[in-house]
């Protein structure tokens, strides 16, 4: 098993046509991702050669999942057109919408996330702003190097990109059943507690290693939820300690305010609910690998 | 973004929230006075930073008369509250109060959602009103999609025991603070106190605004609310150039590529510095996925120019970016630049590391250094930086 995206998933691009959909579309494709095609409004019934494929392009995500049977969207498409491509892909009733798109204005966001809400959840939403979600081996959604490594027991769930790297790269050869990337903005649809969830009920996963960063309340959150519900170890980072108070980090989520957010708080919260944190990434690695042997053992 | 509050009221009065008689951002205590004479006194002065506590440091005063204003304005111009210079000063009428409330829209993260909170207990710190006796602070869930009206506003100002006098005129004025919300993207529009005059006339006497500038695209004017002479000038020539940078106060330059790994690096090089004097980052740069020579280029271009900065780490993973391609940017970067005199530092890890390091280990750049671990890297540049090259 892997958590979200697996083997069976047939996966749809938004925004496919243009240069970053149809970078990402060629390395999910070689990845082994089965994607079955694209949509573009007003574009739809071309045919676009990527790769080795020639993929169809639809006019609408309810026109590709007919046609295709897909069950997986990535969304590409540019800031200003991603609450419709969102907000399309929930009432087309997709089961998992991969929202790559960084640069997202939270009003748009707070407005697609509650119309997926208002609909009943039927649609689960990664990101915005994510690097997206692979289970090595099975599937890619989204730009996560496939080739860092492979299927293995260790869950990963992280609002970081390359700290999601990093990790999978220091613990490449334990391999991964299921890496997401929740992504770094004030408002991002899945969390870390519904990752530490999937993972907690995955039986290939055996360890999960969860990475945080400053901003909001989503690592405390998550502490209490691990508390009271996950069995399997948890180790975990965050990052931004050196973070001054009121300035933004890249990321538009990564701020601390006043007193709250800060990156001592959440180590303290994760600390207390039994999770390892590690210092810097090697050290979380290290951890990982411990208690991985110690699972075992 | 963060606005004055005379921008905030700006704001306000163009979607119709009233602020009041007028209002001068003055710069001189001279022009101050002149305000005074012309608005009639009393009026107040106002010490505009983007910082809460502004009254307690003396940044807000009564003022009887011109050459009082004067002298009340000379006093509140140049003072440093919590680290921010008072460059102007708002000049306004004195309102006279009856009551003061507090009303705000904002950003909730932990629920994805919008919050209207509202008290009718205002005028004082709203984080120590919600600590001390958070019954008094009245907290509604705003949906996205449905927004706020007139009975909605009405409901809001009704929980939070506002008069009932004065329920109608709060609600018309909740709602367009509302529409101000949303209509400017914002993530925290305020208004603490919101008062009610001795005529029942709401009036929104203080404002505190925060722009999204993910939202910067479709609000052009945004733009000229930048306080370009209040930025770090070394974080506007990043800006300048695309960078996403934040100038910090240590003494390691810091070039990454993705937020979180930029963030990792910043502390481990912070803990590294622990045994090499305290040496600390110097800054915050996310080069970002491309990481192309330019890029590469700009960013140390940025960062040498930094005179706080004694040595430079170069932190990147190669997740989408070859670390190939990055090394062919370093090289190049170091043929832009001409002479590099500050010790660089480089770890390379991930997609294409060993081509990476064997371009930069071929080209021997000057005061370069290769190191295979982001904590040995680090460690190296916290030294490097220490001896204060």
């Amino acid at each position: 098993m892997a958590i979200f995206l697996t083997e069976d998933s047939k996966i749809i691009v938004q925004g496919m046509t243009g240069a970053e959909g149809r970078k990402h579309t060629a390395r999910m494709l070689a990845a082994g991702s089965d994607v079955v095609g694209g949509v573009t409004p007003g574009k739809g019934g071309r045919r676009v050669e990527i790769g080795t494929r020639t993929l169809p392009v639809f006019d609408s995500v309810g026109a590709a999942m007919a046609e295709t049977g897909a069950d997986v969207t990535v969304v590409f498409v540019p800031p200003r057109f991603a609450t419709g491509a969102v907000t399309e892909a929930v009432d087309a009733g997709i089961g998992l919408a991969v929202v790559i798109t960084e640069g997202i204005p939270v009003h748009d966001t707070a407005s697609f996330w509650a119309h997926a809400c208002a609909t009943g959840n039927r649609t689960r939403v990664i990101g915005p702003n994510c690097p997206g979600v692979i289970s090595p081996g099975r599937s890619n959604a989204g730009i996560i190097p496939a080739d860092i490594t492979s299927r293995g027991r260790i869950g990963l769930v992280s609002k970081s990109g390359t700290l999601t790297y990093q990790l999978m790269y220091e613990l490449r050869d334990l391999g991964f059943s299921t890496a997401v990337g929740i992504g770094g903005d004030p408002i991002v649809g899945t969390t870390h507690i519904d990752a530490l969830a999937a993972f907690e009920a995955d039986p290939e996963t055996e360890l999960i290693v969860m990475i945080g960063e400053i901003g909001g309340d989503a690592e405390e959150r998550a502490a209490a939820f691990i508390k009271d519900n996950v069995t399997k170890p948890v180790v975990g980072y965050v990052a931004g300690f050196t973070a001054p108070e009121g300035k933004t980090m890249g990321h538009a989520g990564a701020i601390v305010s006043g007193s709250s957010g800060t990156a001592a708080a959440k180590r303290e919260a994760l600390e207390a609910a039994g999770v390892l944190v590690g210092k810097t990434p090697s050290e979380t690695a290290e951890l990982a690998r411990q208690s991985l042997v110690q699972t075992v053992a | 973004m963060d606005l004055y509050e005379y921008q905030a009221k700006d704001l306000f009065a163009a979607h119709g929230v009233p602020v009041g008689p007028g209002q001068r951002v003055v710069t001189d205590a001279g022009a101050a006075a002149d305000a005074a004479v012309e608005f009639g006194v009393p009026v107040v002065i106002k010490a505009q930073v983007k910082v809460g506590g502004r009254g307690k440091a003396g940044g807000v005063k009564l003022a009887t008369g011109d050459e009082d204003a004067f002298a009340k304005a000379e006093s509140i111009l140049g003072l440093d509250i919590k680290g921010h210079t008072v460059r102007r000063v708002l000049v306004t009428p004195a309102s006279r109060i009856a009551e003061e409330y507090y009303f705000s829209f904002l950003l909730d993260r932990t629920n994805r959602t919008f919050l209207a909170m509202a008290s009718a207990e205002g005028g004082m710190d709203i984080e120590q009103l919600a600590v001390e006796r958070p019954a008094a602070l009245t907290k509604v869930p705003v949906d996205a999609n449905v927004g706020v009206d007139l009975r909605t506003a009405r409901e809001i100002v009704t929980a939070a025991n506002f008069p009932s006098a004065i329920r109608d005129a709060a609600a018309e004025v909740v709602v367009r603070l509302w529409e101000t919300f949303v209509a400017e993207d914002a993530t925290l529009v305020e208004v603490n106190p919101l008062v009610r005059d001795p005529q029942d006339k709401i009036i929104a006497l203080d404002g505190k605004v925060t722009l999204d500038e993910n939202a910067a695209f479709r609000h052009p004017g945004h733009a000229d609310l930048v306080d370009t002479a209040a930025e770090d000038p070394l974080e506007a020539a990043a800006k300048a150039k695309d960078l996403n940078y934040v100038k910090l106060d240590g003494q390691v330059g810091i070039i990454g590529n993705g937020a979180g790994l930029v963030m990792s690096t910043l502390d481990v090089v912070a803990y590294a510095g622990e045994d090499f004097g305290g040496v600390k980052p110097a800054n915050f740069l996310d080069i970002g996925g491309g990481a192309s020579a330019e890029v590469m280029a700009n960013g140390l271009e940025i960062i040498l120019g930094d005179p706080d900065v004694k040595s430079v780490f170069v932190n990147v993973f190669g997740g989408i970016t070859a670390c190939d391609a990055v090394a062919n940017g370093i090289v190049r970067a170091f043929e832009l630049l001409g002479s590099v005199t500050k010790p660089v530092v480089v770890r390379l890890d991930g997609n294409n590391a060993a081509e990476g390091r064997r371009i930069l280990d071929d080209a021997a750049l000057p005061g370069l250094r290769r190191l295979d671990t982001m904590d040995n890297a680090a460690r190296a540049a916290a030294e490097l930086a220490s001896k204060g090259v």
